[in-house]
């Protein structure tokens, strides 16, 4: 542990990440105390007002208000709350299926692990957006559909890592030994080859959880994801596309907070991965 | 004299390719082999890379099932799915002690899961049957919560065998349980693979291409070349009068440290053939000095332990 923290510490982009990541999670819990306005309370004296540092700007609304009226700063925090548990769900879901069908594939093998892989390969073939947009609109548009529709665009890349690592955890003597022992099929999946294979797959989690941020956020914006006036940052994008010639602060602060979150997690990942890889260690 | 485990005949193909347009081969990798295991002694099993030693190992642990014959412990048949004390009977020790080991779990965890698996003891009864048997192989009480990577080979070997025995097991199937290891750690778990076999009145099944150890460690000897056993014998006779062509040219490329006992060395020629392929005749026909017509077309049976035309 010692030794992860030291060649994670060194990668200064990670530990960057790490501090924008908890700084993130803290402003997410504490949305209800650190937000200053309710996100969906209208203020009808200020419609459009621009952000404090410009003219006309005040301290009441530091990040200005969109074109209802309702404090940006605060709807970019509880934003925030809403975008974590987007990533967090998404990911939970996609890495709990995607173990289950990997490990499923890896141990039953023959035509079990065909149809699985198959069906994987047949997910990839599309776009993940596209995938993503034929989903929701099956399933009709709302943020759990989307999340649902994010989780099954990404499941092929945990099945197939799952699988992978499995297999060749598998092949060593160890699985054998404890087989012989007289150790079940699921005993032999989750205790003793899973954990052996966890390293990539958080790696894999970490860098999912930017992606499944950005996917959702992509819905919101095409209508499909959160409803407003649900403070979601890809449905704020798509509100407030129109006003962005004369009041440009209420497209760039949602897009910013999507930009600094996706890239706080993909550093983390980044450097989780090369901590936790030896052979990328100098 | 007891018996504890009795092969009869055991066999182990595989299907080979057998693509769209191929057809599938059969690789016959144990062919026809019997053998029995008596408490307290070792059965060793010679023979070059790729004879089917590795492979019968996997069969007698039921690790993979035979394609056909019988397999008995304690005139019970054996099977992949035996349940019970009966199925936990065969434990098997691996020739790669860096690979056997889980390296997410400690010592003490590695020795307490055969227990917890089969639902013996609770946890204060496993872990003390977990230390008593660290103190039996030779490691240290306070290693208990290690990591196997912090041992070495023979240790790690040692903690292999511990694990082997933590059911009570009858038979032992050691396969080349010290060929990775370097010569003074060798005759050390070989050693304690002697005492423990006392002590436990363990059968070994003991893989090996090292004529070496099994001098050192072996009681019977058997010989096994394409997949088939070519000579059965006690390791005195095997040692002092080899019948076989193949087991004397064996013996003859055993380096000796003593120049005196140096023999003549009868080179081994020619590669082993195919076991996709084999020949019709004695496998070894195509290697052996002894070789004529009747030996490239009927294969000689085992009789009288060894199997050969010209004996």
């Amino acid at each position: 542990m010692r030794d992860f923290w030291r060649s994670f510490s060194q990668n200064r982009g990670a530990v960057l990440g790490l501090l924008l990541m908890v700084g993130l999670i803290i402003l997410a819990v504490t949305a209800d105390i650190a937000a200053p306005f309710s996100p969906i309370e209208q203020y009808r004296d200020a419609f459009l007002a621009p952000p404090v540092w410009m003219e006309g700007g005040s301290f009441r609304y530091v990040l200005g208000t969109d074109d209802v009226g309702r404090d940006i700063l605060s709807r970019l925090i509880f934003g925030a709350r809403l975008s974590l548990m987007i990533g967090f769900m998404v990911v939970a879901l996609a890495l709990s299926v995607g173990t289950t069908l990997g490990l499923a594939a890896a141990f039953a093998g023959g035509i079990v692990d065909i149809v699985i892989m198959r069906l994987m390969d047949v997910i990839l073939v599309f776009p993940s957006l596209l995938l993503a947009i034929v989903i929701v609109a099956i399933l009709g548009p709302g943020l759990f559909n989307a999340m649902l529709a994010v989780s099954v665009v990404i499941l092929p890349s945990y099945t197939r890592l799952v699988r992978a690592s499995a297999l060749s955890e598998l092949a060593r003597d160890y699985v054998k030994a404890t087989r012989s022992a007289g150790a079940g099929t699921l005993r032999l999946m989750f205790a003793v080859v899973l954990p052996n294979c966890l390293a990539p797959l958080i790696v894999q989690a970490s860098l999912g959880f930017s992606n499944a941020i950005l996917d959702a956020a992509a819905l919101g914006f095409l209508g499909l994801g959160a409803q407003p006036p649900t403070p979601e940052w890809g449905t704020m994008l798509a509100g407030a596309l129109q006003y962005y010639q004369r009041a440009w602060w209420v497209l760039a602060f949602p897009g910013l907070s999507i930009l600094i979150t996706v890239l706080a997690f993909n550093l983390f990942g980044d450097g989780l991965r090369d901590a936790l890889d030896p052979k990328l260690k100098r | 004299m007891s018996v504890v485990m009795q092969a009869t005949d055991i066999t182990r193909h595989y299907k080979v390719g057998g693509g769209l347009f191929s057809r599938a081969g059969v690789v016959k990798a144990v062919d026809g082999v019997s053998f029995t295991l008596e408490a307290g002694h070792t059965l060793a099993v010679v023979g070059e890379s790729g004879c089917g030693k590795s492979t019968l190992a996997r069969v007698a642990t039921m690790l993979e099932k035979p394609s056909s014959g019988v397999l008995r412990i304690d005139d019970q048949e054996l099977r992949p799915d035996t349940e019970g004390v009966l199925g936990r009977q065969v434990q098997m020790v691996f020739q790669n002690p860096y690979g056997s080991l889980n390296p997410r779990k400690t010592v003490g965890a590695i020795l307490m899961e055969p227990l917890s698996i089969n639902r013996r003891g609770d946890m204060k009864a496993r872990e003390e049957a977990a230390r008593a048997m660290m103190a039996k192989v030779g490691l240290r009480q306070d290693q208990f919560g290690r990591y196997p990577h912090m041992f070495s080979g023979g240790q790690r070997q040692r903690i292999a065998i511990a694990r082997a025995l933590m059911l009570g097991p009858a038979v032992v199937v050691a396969d080349e349980p010290v060929s990775a290891l370097d010569v003074s750690i060798q005759a050390q778990v070989l050693n304690l693979l002697m005492d423990l076999q006392d002590e436990f009145r363990l059968a070994y099944l003991f893989i090996s291409h090292d004529l070496g150890v099994v001098r050192h460690i072996a009681r019977d000897v058997m010989v096994m070349y394409l997949g088939r056993p070519v000579e059965f014998a006690s390791k005195d006779e095997l040692f002092a009068r080899p019948r076989h062509p193949y087991t004397q040219m064996l013996l003859a490329a055993t380096p000796s440290v003593d120049p005196a006992h140096r023999k003549v060395s009868v080179a081994i020629r020619g590669e082993l053939p195919s076991p996709l392929n084999p020949p019709p005749g004695c496998a070894f026909a195509s290697r052996c000095p002894l070789a004529d017509g009747l030996c490239r077309e009927v294969r000689p049976e085992l009789v009288g332990g060894v199997a050969c035309h010209h004996v």
